[in-house]
């Protein structure tokens, strides 16, 4: 997919004033928050689970290249193979050469962003092979030719009329007359038309919550049970994944699990959670035949051992979006590649280049709401600012940030001179702003005061008030 | 793509800043695998097993499904025609091959038809075991192989599942236990919760988005067989 990160200002500016969008973001607040908020409530344990969580990637991060051959070992043993890809291009190739090994026509797909990282929908379609999505909001998404705005909820900025007019315009076979108002009649409709998807595909596609190194296993977690039908009805199954993924054992996971879906969707645990191991056995009545897992690097190892790998803890429940005031401003589209909000902040420059998405890092008040809810302890807004830091370091921010940091920089290591023209500068804006106690406008700051006004200052600055209260210096 | 798995591996070790000795560095890892540590357990499940029942039960009717309780096995094949025409469904089964499930009293309901084996899509209700269920969410935990089809769990409207109230757990851990003691992984193992759901259009819950709309959970009450 063509990112648009570099145009992340405009982007945001057409948000805002977007009103099905502007909708759709109310929403979310309303659903996911409170809902996170109430099952984190129901669990007195969740915070030494975090903990916990925590400790289990470290541990296997520091460990990476031994549960990764443990996984591939257990895999092969028990028929299944491994294919190891350093960038999107290997993984496209791998899995469009699997695909033609048994002449597929039709793939159905399980949401996976490793499958939009890769853009590999685009890509089989040029080859002739039909992708379709099967999880309800991406099948929605692929209607309508978009990118997910959100990573568990792909289609939240779309309204049931919108998703009613894409229906309309794609399953023509069906009467025109037919009511499509409510989402039950949505859901029904999409229910059916991919039914037979399911059973004519050749291959299925799904991503992986974790891996397993100890038993060879790939986990998804779902609602709507179409990762289940996409990985059993095929020949094949595929499985693509980033290798952060891997996790020790069957009991890690499960720590892992139960603050995954609390922080996502604020359920006590997903409808399905699905352990696969391996192809069909010699005296099993379904399942696939064969078992691929496309393990995909990426540029994340080299993120290993340098300042942003707290990043490859992610589990991608999407609560640091969820709880993020920029994101609920402007959504998910306006990041302008696979992963918005604070981690998306992180993951994209890391992914496609500090060049591409600069601006990312920069979206962002530091509020810390995205720290607070990340339930592996992420440190999110010092990545974004480790990132800001590096936009600078390249000459990638602009002159005029450039020109006040260097001023401010020089003032900041002369405290004297700094204190005098701070003391001067209170005293004047004091006086001037005293008859409406607030700007309009305020010279050289006009990003900052055309969507608010600033407050005059009233009275002396922090240093003189310290002093007169006695206070250590 | 061997290249591509060599220097993704160079990458994870030069990474870590020392080479030598893997071995000794991964003792911990070993020692993991070998003896999965639990992390905490939630106070929640530390009951009695009838008080674990009664939560299992609890989490289960939160998350939409629908339970029946029976004295014992034999009652199964009545409460399941009952629950059919209840529910106004057709009086055919498409039911897991598993010895628990074929041992069931069927011809006292001469009525409902059985069959066995995997789904093909045309079958409205499907019966099959369950391994196990945790308690701590009201979760069922299914078993795939030769007596228990996964396309069961997935294609038909209704999923009937009959789960002996000794095979109700506290947390998943017990679960995985009790799986390693049955031998290798299976090639699938299925949490499911409820009946499959989504929220993708407009945040509105609807039940039954491609997986079954009803999830009827049949309770034996054979005591704890434990």
């Amino acid at each position: 997919m063509e990112a648009t990160s570099r145009t992340f200002k405009d982007n945001a500016r057409r948000a805002l004033v977007e009103p099905d969008l502007q909708q759709a973001l109310a929403r979310m607040k309303a659903g996911f928050v409170v809902n996170r908020a109430a099952a984190v409530g129901r669990l007195p344990e969740f915070d030494a689970l975090r903990d916990e969580a925590r400790a289990i990637k470290n541990h296997t991060l520091a460990h990476l290249d031994f549960y990764l051959e443990r996984f591939e070992q257990m895999v092969t043993a028990q028929g299944g193979h491994v294919h190891w890809c350093r960038t999107a291009e290997e993984a496209r190739r791998t899995i469009l050469e699997i695909c033609r090994s048994v002449g597929a026509k039709v793939v159905t797909k399980g949401k996976s962003m490793i499958g939009e990282e890769i853009a590999i929908n685009d890509y089989l379609a040029a080859n002739g092979i039909t992708p379709v999505e099967t999880d309800l909001g991406e099948y929605i998404i692929q209607l309508r030719h978009e990118p997910p705005s959100h990573i568990i909820a792909p289609a939240i900025h779309v309204t049931k009329k919108q998703v009613a007019d894409s229906f309309y315009a794609t399953h023509t076979n069906l009467d025109a007359s037919r009511k499509l108002e409510e989402p039950r009649a949505l859901v029904d409709e999409a229910r059916a038309m991919l039914r037979q998807r399911y059973l004519d595909a050749d291959v299925g596609i799904t991503g992986a919550n974790f891996l397993i190194a100890e038993t060879g296993s790939t986990v998804i977690v779902t609602n709507e049970g179409n990762g289940d039908l996409t990985q059993t009805l095929p020949k094949i199954h595929i499985v693509t994944a980033s290798l952060e993924k891997i996790v020790p054992t069957l009991e890690d996971a499960s720590t892992i699990l139960r603050v995954l879906a609390r922080s996502a969707t604020g359920q006590e645990f997903s409808a399905y959670t699905t352990f696969s191991t391996g192809p069909r056995r010699a005296e099993d009545l379904d399942g696939p035949g064969q078992f691929h897992v496309v393990l995909l690097d990426n540029g994340r190892s080299a993120l290993l051992g340098t300042e942003l790998q707290d990043i490859l803890r992610c589990i991608r429940c999407g609560a640091c979006m969820n709880h993020c005031p920029v994101y609920g401003a402007v959504g998910g589209h306006a990041y302008g590649w696979v992963y918005p909000g604070p981690m998306g902040a992180v993951l994209t420059p890391t992914l496609i280049g500090v060049e591409e998405a600069s601006d990312l890092p920069n979206a962002s008040t530091f509020c810390g709401r995205c720290e607070e809810v990340c339930p592996m302890h992420i440190p999110l807004p010092k990545l974004m600012r480790h990132y800001r830091e590096r936009a600078f370091d390249k000459g990638l921010t602009p002159p005029l940030p450039r020109l006040a940091l260097a001023l401010w920089a020089f003032l900041a290591q002369r405290p004297r001179l700094y204190q005098a023209l701070t003391a001067i500068k209170i005293r004047v804006l004091g006086a001037l702003g005293r008859r409406r106690g607030r700007f309009r406008k305020i010279p050289f700051a006009g990003g900052w005061t055309r969507h608010r006004d600033m407050p005059a200052p009233e009275g002396r600055t922090f240093q003189r008030m310290w002093d007169e209260a006695g206070g250590a210096r | 793509m061997s290249a591509a798995r060599e220097q993704i591996l160079a990458t994870i070790r030069r990474a870590r800043g020392r080479d030598g000795d893997d071995a000794t560095f991964h003792a911990a890892a070993e020692q993991r695998l070998r003896q999965p540590p639990r992390g905490t357990i939630p106070a929640r499940v530390d009951r009695p097993p009838a008080a674990l029942i009664e939560l299992f039960v609890e989490q289960a009717l939160a998350l939409s499904a629908t339970v029946d309780r029976v004295a014992s096995a034999a009652d199964v094949p009545a409460a399941v025609a009952a629950f059919l025409a209840r529910e106004n469904l057709p009086a055919t089964l498409r039911a897991a091959p598993s010895p628990e499930i074929e041992a069931l009293p069927w011809q006292d309901r001469p009525a409902l038809t059985v069959t066995y084996g995997r789904s093909d899509g045309q079958d409205e209700v499907s019966l099959t075991p369950a391994f196990a269920a945790v308690a701590e969410t009201g979760t069922l935990m299914l078993r795939a192989g030769p007596d228990h089809p996964t396309t069961l769990n997935f294609l038909p409207d209704t999923h009937i599942v009959v789960l002996r109230a000794s095979r109700v757990v506290g947390p998943y851990e017990d679960g995985w236990a009790w799986l390693r003691e049955a031998g290798a992984m299976p090639r699938a193992v299925n949490f499911v919760s409820g009946p499959s759901r989504t929220a993708d259009i407009e945040q509105t819950i609807q039940l039954g988005a491609h997986g079954p709309r009803r999830l009827h959970i049949v309770l034996v009450e054979d005591g704890d067989g434990r």
